[in-house]
C-alpha cells in the first residue's frame, strides 16, 4: 500500500514577513528549534492566537514535529492556542495585588463584562485572564492590557479604560 | 551615600549611550578589557559580590567553575536572568527600565570574565518597556563598537541577544531557563552536570541575575575595596535594591548598603497605612519564610536573615497587615506556586494543588483539625531533597512559617467555621 506523505507548504499559512522574522530569530541560536518560542510569538501577532495550521507550518519551518511544538506552545502562559478577543486583559492576582484587594476588582470586572476569567465576550471584543505577579507591586493592583502594563487600578479607572476601548463599552 | 546603580537610573528618560558614558559608563568594561579574564574574576571574588537573584551564591566563585584557557570549549555563554517573576519583586524591572546600559555593560564584563562569545538576555515577556529600552541600548552599543567583533581592538568578540519569554515562573530556575532558551518546555535539568560545565546547547554557561550584573560596572571601575566599603557594617558587600509592597504608605524601591534593616525600609515607605499594623513580612519574595515585627531590626543580609529562619531572597519585602487574613495570604501564595509548577516531579505537581485545596477549605471555614496535620506533612513531602528543583521547597517556606506564626488564625478558622477577617 502506498502511503501519501503530505508535505507542508509554509508559505501557505505564514506571510513572507513572518518567515523572515522567524529566520532572523533562528540566526540567534545554535539550532533552529531553539527559536520555537520566538516563532510562536511572531505568528501570534497576526490574529492574536496560534491556530493548528500555523502551528504546523512553524513546526515544519523549524524542522521539528507539530506534537513537540504543541508541547511548547501549551507550556507557556502567553502563547494562546484558542481564539482570544480583540483585547486581552490579564489581571494580576499575586500577593501584592491581593493585599491591595484585587479580588474586589476581579468581582467588578466579572460583573461588568459578564465574563468569568478564561472567557471571551460573545462579540469577540475582550478576553479576561488572570496573570501571575506583573512586577508592579509598588503600584498595585495592576493589569496587562494588550501587552502594556497599567498600574494603580481602581474600579473607576477600570471603567474608564473599558469605555475607551475600541467601539466603547458596548461596541 | 554612594548609590552606584541608581546613580544611573532615570525611569522617565533613561540615559542613552552618550549620557551613560558621560557619567562613567562603560569605564568598567574598558578596565576589564585591560585585564585578563582571570584578573576580572579575581576582582569580583575580592569584592565579595553575591548573587542578587535569591540564592546568594558568590558570583566570582560561580564563574570559577567555567573551563578557561586554550583547552576550554570555544563556545561559552553568558546568560542574564531577567525573568523576574517572584511575586513581590520588581527591582530588575526598575533597573532595566531606568538604566538599560548599566545591565548591558554588566553583561559584557561577565561575558569577558568567562570568555563567552555570546550572551543572552532572558527577559520576561510582560516587561515590554524594558524590552524596548534594552533593544535600543544594545543597538547603540553595537553601533559604537562596544559589541560585535574585535571590540575596541581588544581581540575580544561578543554577540548579545535579547530573548523575551512567553511567561512561566519556573524559567527563573537557571537550568529551566536554559531549556526555555533552547526553545523547549522549561523543565529544570538534573545537576550535575552544572551549567558552568554543560549548560546552554551543552556548552559552559553562566546564568547571573540582572541586579547581580548591574553591580559589575562599579566593581570594575572603582575596585573591590570600594565595593566592600559600601557596606562597611555588614558581612556582605555592596549595595542592594531593597523594596517593599503591601499596605504600606508608599511602596517602592531603594538602593541601600547591604545589611540595611527591614525597619529602615518600612520607614522609607512611610510605615503602614493609616489604621493598619504590621503582622508579618516576607523578606524577599513569595518563596521566603515569614518573619514577625520583632525581626524588623535584623540586617537584611544573607546570613543574618537565614539565622532568623528565613531567606534574604530578592530583598523585595511583602508586608502583611492586621486586616488581611494570614490564611488567605498563604493560600494566595500556594495557588501561585501550584499554577506555576512545571509538573515534572510528583511532590510538586500533586503536592501543591493538594495544599491549595486544603488551605482553600480552611479559609472558607470548611477545614478540620486533621487538615492542619496534613499541611504539616505536605511541608515535609515537598521539602529539599524530595523534589527536582527548589520551586516546591520555596512554596513550603511561607506555608510552614505561616502555620507556625499564625497558628491561632488557622485554629480560629477551624473553630469558628469561617474566616474571621471576612465577618
Amino acid at each position: 500500500m502506498k502511503i501519501a506523505i503530505r508535505t507542508l507548504d509554509h508559505t501557505e499559512h505564514l506571510s513572507q514577513e513572518e518567515i523572515q522574522a522567524i529566520e532572523a530569530a533562528c540566526a540567534h541560536y545554535e539550532q533552529r528549534p531553539a527559536a520555537a518560542i520566538d516563532a510562536l510569538m511572531i505568528v501570534q501577532r497576526r490574529q492574536g492566537w496560534v491556530d493548528d495550521s500555523r502551528l504546523e507550518a512553524v513546526a515544519g519551518l523549524l524542522g521539528m514535529s507539530s506534537a513537540e511544538l504543541e508541547g511548547i506552545a501549551t507550556f507557556y502562559n502567553h502563547i494562546y492556542r484558542q481564539p482570544v478577543g480583540r483585547h486581552v486583559l490579564h489581571l494580576c492576582n499575586s500577593i501584592s495585588c491581593w493585599l491591595c484587594d484585587v479580588d474586589k476588582l476581579a468581582d467588578h470586572l466579572r460583573e461588568r463584562l459578564q465574563l468569568e476569567f478564561g472567557q471571551t465576550s460573545a462579540d469577540g471584543r475582550i478576553t479576561l485572564l488572570p496573570n501571575v505577579c506583573l512586577g508592579c507591586c509598588d503600584k498595585a493592583p495592576a493589569m496587562m492590557l494588550d501587552g502594556e502594563l497599567i498600574e494603580n487600578l481602581s474600579a473607576e479607572k477600570l471603567d474608564e479604560i473599558l469605555a475607551s476601548l475600541e467601539g466603547g463599552e458596548d461596541g | 551615600m554612594d548609590k552606584p546603580m541608581t546613580a544611573h537610573l532615570d525611569t522617565q528618560n533613561p540615559q542613552d549611550l552618550a549620557g551613560y558614558r558621560d557619567t562613567g559608563g562603560y569605564m568598567g568594561f574598558a578596565r576589564a578589557l585591560d585585564m585578563t579574564p582571570a584578573e576580572v574574576q579575581q576582582q569580583v571574588k575580592d569584592a565579595n559580590l553575591r548573587g542578587r537573584g535569591g540564592a546568594g551564591f558568590p558570583t566570582g566563585m560561580k564563574w570559577g567553575f567555567v573551563p578557561m584557557g586554550q583547552d576550554a570549549p570555544k563556545r561559552k555563554y553568558l546568560v542574564c536572568n531577567a525573568d523576574e517573576m517572584e511575586p513581590g519583586t520588581f527591582k530588575d524591572r526598575w533597573l532595566m527600565e531606568g538604566a538599560p546600559h548599566l545591565l548591558i555593560e554588566g553583561m559584557m564584563i561577565a561575558a569577558y570574565a568567562i570568555g563567552a562569545s555570546r550572551a543572552y538576555l532572558f527577559l520576561r515577556g510582560e516587561y515590554r518597556l524594558c524590552a524596548r529600552r534594552l533593544e535600543q541600548a544594545i543597538r547603540e552599543a553595537e553601533e559604537a563598537g562596544l559589541l560585535g567583533k574585535d571590540i575596541q581592538g581588544s581581540g575580544y568578540s561578543l554577540e548579545l541577544h535579547l530573548h523575551t519569554s512567553a511567561g512561566r515562573y519556573i524559567c527563573g530556575e537557571e537550568t529551566a531557563l536554559l531549556n526555555a532558551l533552547e526553545g523547549k518546555r522549561a523543565h529544570p535539568r538534573s545537576k550535575p552536570p552544572f551549567p558552568q560545565i554543560a549548560g546552554l546547547f551543552g556548552q559552559p554557561t553562566i546564568v547571573n541575575n540582572a541586579e547581580t550584573l548591574c553591580n559589575l560596572p562599579g566593581i570594575l571601575r572603582r575596585g573591590p575595596a570600594w565595593f566592600r566599603d559600601l557596606a562597611a557594617d555588614s558581612d556582605d558587600a555592596g549595595t542592594k535594591i531593597y523594596g517593599i509592597s503591601g499596605r504600606v504608605r508608599q511602596a517602592g524601591l531603594w538602593e541601600l548598603p547591604m545589611g540595611a534593616t527591614a525597619r529602615q525600609i518600612l520607614d522609607l515607605a512611610g510605615g503602614m497605612q493609616d489604621g493598619l499594623k504590621l503582622r508579618g513580612w516576607l523578606p524577599g519574595g513569595a518563596s521566603t519564610d515569614f518573619l514577625l515585627p520583632e525581626h524588623l531590626d535584623i540586617p537584611m543580609e544573607y546570613d543574618a536573615i537565614a539565622k532568623a529562619g528565613s531567606r534574604l531572597g530578592t530583598g523585595g519585602i511583602i508586608a502583611l497587615d492586621d486586616q488581611h487574613c494570614p490564611v488567605g495570604m498563604v493560600l494566595n501564595l500556594i495557588q501561585f506556586f501550584a499554577q506555576e509548577s512545571c509538573g515534572w516531579c510528583t511532590p510538586c505537581r500533586d503536592g501543591l494543588p493538594w495544599a491549595a485545596e486544603i488551605l482553600s477549605r480552611i479559609e472558607t471555614g470548611k477545614g478540620c483539625q486533621e487538615d492542619l496535620d496534613e499541611l504539616s506533612k505536605l511541608c515535609d513531602f515537598m521539602w529539599m531533597g524530595k523534589t527536582f528543583c527548589a520551586l516546591a521547597p520555596g512554596a513550603v517556606e511561607p506555608m510552614r512559617s505561616g502555620l507556625k506564626y499564625f497558628a491561632d488564625d488557622f485554629q480560629q478558622h477551624i473553630d469558628k467555621g469561617c474566616c474571621p477577617y471576612r465577618q
